[in-house]
């Protein structure tokens, strides 16, 4: 049951041929079974869950209408709040702190009865690509447990390649949601910037961040999707229009006459060839379901690593300040002896990561009088420029497409120490969160030169997610047919700990 | 020897240049739904978004929005299409979120001006007064530092933190820097914020209350040599809580940097912080170091754009301006200048017009708050208008149109209105003060009193009419003093054929 699709087990539960509790308390001992060795979750809330499950199960015996995936579980990416939950954002400075609220995302999850299992691992504050720079350990890619998940969601990601979860949260602020995707051969969507609220996501960069759904499937991903989008008033730039008919789109399996988008500037040098290889592929499937491929270019993409780089950072630099032990989270040096402009030195010292630190210190630099419009500012206009190139590339096709990350999942360690080629790794995935498009990694196969998944990116223009999600339904649906099987049944078996 | 005032203005010339933060009176904060009542138990109104929790996310209170383009409005702004928010960073613990979503290069509000008069001995002198900008920020928690003897942070053994007033929407007014106006510097400060003040009271968008901290002035005053062409440098008082600490503040800066100067010293650029008790100003921080806020577009919140419609519909519902409405004022109820003023400065214009219109007459109106009432309210050291209504006043001042009391009587019942015993209708049944003025209840005094001394009568009626004040005084002490004393000379004389 744990390897089906969240579709499939809604579909079980409304035929009552299992309850909630059963689900549940299933995919909790899953984690009790393998938690240990992939370190996907940072918090199981083992009698939350279940008391969540049993409010589900009693609302259908007693024949409440219910949302399509009532009483389904789901992990939870540990940056957005849930009331009571400890919630640290993979960070040592919150560690201990249970927010008193709700972030928007979590109040529609439980108004869809969407059990929440627990937290997942991240890199601290969402910053990194590989979940290596959480406070509290790395997660392992249950597809090489020497290998990375992706960062910064990589616990979300681990928690579905492992069947802890069919479901879980992400948040994607330069490929989040995407890369870990792409690595763990699962689904990870991005939403257009404002589809979802932002409310209770702490921020790492408030124009960028993005929470979206995580599944093993496209149409599980839409479902999920819909349960959490739409309009609120507590955040100022959420988006308030209807929510794209994604659930639709994705169970339209028809991409005749779509025009598909391939950005010449996201291939070619520093793509791994198998990468390469299965993209091709996977081009070739759209053509025989009927879809037209152009080549368009974003000559400006070049320099969205580095604008990002500019703009990620200086957000972060502002976002992170109120982390100062006066209100929450830990406290460093408070014996009396120093006063709150140490304690709260001290605290950030000890507090935050390398990385984080890394980062804060390049956004307070770029923001700096005399440096503001050298750095912040051109980054900006980099930004507008990004813009530009995707309107004039959805002019000309209905989708774009690449292959989501340069490479397949790389081993432990291999670049924490070198941050530049760490970075390098978004190349794929950033350009879409500085135009605040909707982005869209599903797997296209194993990479013939290490066996390893591949993901292929589908971008859609802003408030046209069910694009992304037709087009990724379609070509989900060709590439099982070919195989036979979800790519996942080639992941070796995890062995109960 | 120490430079006077007099010898400062002699020799320098000020060029000042006014800060005005006012917090707006909305119901709710600027950027989540607490509410924002004065004084409530520290950290009982806030939440997420005012404590700055992790996650949480500012939402603009669109009545502050509204408030701030009446201001620029009334202070004759542009209102610009497009103004943004910015964060202004720094570390402080009162700061939840160690930025201060504020405005920055985009303001909402821009190149105004306000038209300001003040009383010199050469006559009303005019001044122009020109606004830079109005804009929208929150306010900072409060900090409370115990123990140390200053009150500061500095040396105090801990602080105590209160976050009500954190995120309470605030204005800031601008004014570009005022030249020229020479020895009336002190008083053309006072005559700005006075008449800010009153514009804002009018707009109905904040309570303006100094001593309370909803309206707060920091003054800029720098000095230059007159003729000299060149600005001093600038120091920036803060902690000016009333109007007379406004004109103080700028006039002691004013000798303090000229005995700088006099002394050759330079004048150093810093905040001051105003001393309410000795009217001097001692140094707070210094500016020399220019701070780098970091300031950039805040990315939480959309771009307010407010359109020409709704602008031109608030324009619509401006209401008069204060000094056009005292121009008015003064001129339909024939007041002489000294009288306004007096009447302005008590803060009773507003309540004299409200007990006029509700059909008294001016003079009458201004007589009663400014004389008995007021006088009564500095015995109890508390405002005129917390002790009786416009409505109450109106009512008393009809009653003795009527006759129905006189002026005796009616400072008697105003005096129980006063004191709690209920409505003038009220005070008049318990006491039972009404002038007696039915004609056959005094006649039968009139009566009983010829009856006690019919020789005193017998001289009336053969023409000694001064005789008759003591049947009046006995008809008035069998009366208790109620009786319209002409009334009974009348009727007395009447009755006694001298009429």
């Amino acid at each position: 049951m744990i390897r089906n699709s969240a579709a499939a087990m809604a579909d079980a539960l409304s035929k009552k041929e299992i309850t909630s509790v059963e689900l549940t308390q299933l995919h909790l001992d899953r984690i009790d079974a393998v938690d240990s060795q992939v370190h996907a979750f940072l918090h199981v809330d083992r009698e939350g869950a279940l008391s969540q499950a049993a409010a589900v199960d009693a609302k259908r015996a007693a024949g409440e209408k219910l949302s399509p995936l009532a009483g389904v579980p789901l992990a939870l990416k540990d940056v957005m709040t849930q009331k009571g939950i400890p919630t640290t954002a993979g960070s040592k400075i919150l560690e201990g702190w249970r927010p008193p609220y709700d972030s928007t995302v979590v109040t529609n999850l439980k108004a869809n009865g969407i059990v929440i299992l627990g937290k997942t691992n991240m890199d601290e504050f969402a910053m990194g690509s590989s979940t290596e720079n959480s406070a509290y350990g790395t997660t392992h890619n249950p597809w090489d447990l020497d290998r990375i998940p992706g960062g910064s969601g990589g616990g979300s990601a681990a928690s579905l390649a492992a069947f802890q979860a069919p479901l879980a949260i992400g948040t994607d602020t330069g490929g989040s949601i995407r890369q870990p995707a792409a690595v763990t051969g699962t689904v990870g969507v991005k939403p257009t910037y404002g589809g979802v609220s932002r409310y209770g996501l702490i921020a790492f960069s408030s124009s960028l961040d993005q929470a979206g759904p995580c599944a093993r499937t496209v149409l599980d991903a839409a479902l999920l999707h819909e349960a959490i989008a739409g309009y609120d008033k507590k955040d100022s730039t959420s988006i308030n229009a209807p929510v794209p008919a994604v659930v639709a789109a994705a169970k339209k399996l028809d991409v005749k006459g779509l025009k598909i988008g391939v950005v010449k500037e996201l291939s070619g040098d520093g793509y791994q060839a198998g990468v390469k290889s299965r993209f091709d592929e996977a081009l070739q499937e759209l053509v025989s379901a009927g879809a037209e491929i152009v080549e368009v270019s974003c000559p400006n993409f070049e320099y969205a690593l580095a604008a990002y780089y500019l703009i990620a950072p200086s957000e972060a630099s502002s976002n992170l300040a109120r982390f100062d032990s006066m209100r929450y989270g830990i406290r460093v040096g408070d014996d009396g002896s120093a006063g709150a402009e140490e304690v709260m030195r001290m605290t950030r010292e000890v507090g935050f990561g390398k990385e984080v630190k890394r980062r804060i210190i390049l956004g307070t630099y770029a923001l700096s009088s005399g440096y503001y419009d050298a750095y912040y500012g051109s980054a900006q206009k980099v930004r507008t420029l990004i813009v530009q190139d995707f309107a004039k590339a959805f002019a000309h096709a209905d989708v774009l497409v690449s292959p989501t990350c340069p490479t397949t999942a790389f081993k432990i360690g291999e670049k924490s120490n070198d941050p530049l080629a760490m970075y390098l790794n978004d190349i794929a995935t950033i350009p879409v969160n500085m135009a605040g498009i909707g982005g869209m990694s599903l797997p296209v196969g194993l990479s013939p030169d290490d066996g390893l998944p591949v993901g292929f990116q589908i971008m859609s223009a802003a408030m046209k997610d069910d694009l992304m999600y037709q087009v990724g339904g379609t070509l989900e649906a060709a590439l099982l047919s070919k195989w036979g099987a979800p790519i996942l049944t080639n992941a070796p078996e995890l062995a109960a700990k | 020897m120490a430079l006077t005032y007099n010898d400062a203005i002699e020799k320098y010339e000020p060029t000042l240049g006014l800060e005005v933060h006012v917090e707006l009176n909305t119901h709710s904060k600027m950027f989540c739904g607490c509410a924002t009542v004065f004084g409530a138990e520290p950290n009982t109104q806030t939440c997420p978004v005012c404590l700055g929790l992790p996650g949480s996310l500012p939402a603009v209170n669109g009545k502050a929005i509204e408030s701030t383009i009446l201001i620029g409005l009334a202070l004759n702004c542009s209102i610009a299409p497009f103004s943004r928010f910015a964060r202004k960073n720094y570390f402080y613990p009162d700061m939840p979120k160690n930025f201060q979503t504020s405005q920055f290069d985009e303001p909402i509000c821009v190149n105004g001006y306000l038209d300001v008069e003040i009383d010199t001995d050469e006559g009303l002198k005019a001044f122009r007064v020109e606004i830079e900008r109005v804009h929208m920020e929150e306010d900072t928690g409060k900090s409370l530092h115990v123990g140390g003897a200053t009150g500061r942070i500095h040396g105090a053994e801990y602080s105590l933190l209160d976050y009500n007033r954190a995120g309470i929407p605030l204005v800031e007014i601008v004014t570009k820097i005022i030249p020229g106006t020479g020895k009336y510097a002190p008083a053309v400060a006072r005559a700005y914020v006075t008449e800010l003040r009153d514009i804002l009271r009018s707009l109905g968008v904040s309570d303006v209350k100094m001593e309370q901290g909803s309206l707060r002035c920091d003054a800029n005053v720098s000095l230059a040599e007159i003729g000299s062409g060149k600005l001093g440098t600038r120091s920036e008082t803060k902690n000016v809580n009333s109007l007379r600490s406004v004109e103080r503040a700028v006039s002691g800066e004013m000798v303090r940097q000229a005995n700088r100067l006099e002394k050759g010293e330079r004048i150093v650029q810093e905040t001051r912080h105003f001393l309410e008790e000795s009217g001097v100003t001692r140094p707070g921080r210094s500016k020399e170091q220019a701070e780098d806020y970091r300031y950039f577009p805040e990315p939480d919140l959309v771009p307010v754009t407010p359109d020409a419609e709704w602008i031109e519909a608030l324009r619509a519902t401006l209401p008069e301006k204060p000094s056009l409405r005292r121009k008015r004022l003064q001129a339909e109820w024939n007041v002489p200048d000294k009288e306004m003023t007096s009447m302005v400065n008590a803060e009773l214009l507003d309540t004299v017009e409200e007990t006029v219109l509700l059909g008294s007459d001016p003079t009458k109106a201004r007589s009663w708050w400014l004389g008995e009432i007021s006088r009564l309210a500095n015995e109890k050291e508390v405002a005129a208008t917390s002790l009786i209504t416009p409505a109450q006043v109106a009512e008393v001042i009809s009653l003795i149109a009527s006759g129905d009391l006189t002026d005796k009587l009616a400072r008697q019942v105003v005096e129980g209105v006063i004191s709690g015993e209920g409505t003038p209708a009220q005070v008049i049944e318990k006491r039972g003060l009404k002038v007696v003025s039915d004609d056959s209840a005094l006649m039968v005094a009139i009566e009983a009193a010829i009856a006690a001394q019919p020789d005193t009568a017998e001289r009336i009626r053969g023409g000694n009419i001064p005789a008759a004040g003591a049947l009046i005084g006995a008809v008035m002490k069998a009366t208790g003093g109620q009786a319209d004393a002409a009334k009974v000379r009348e009727l007395l004389l009447k009755h006694l054929g001298q009429s």
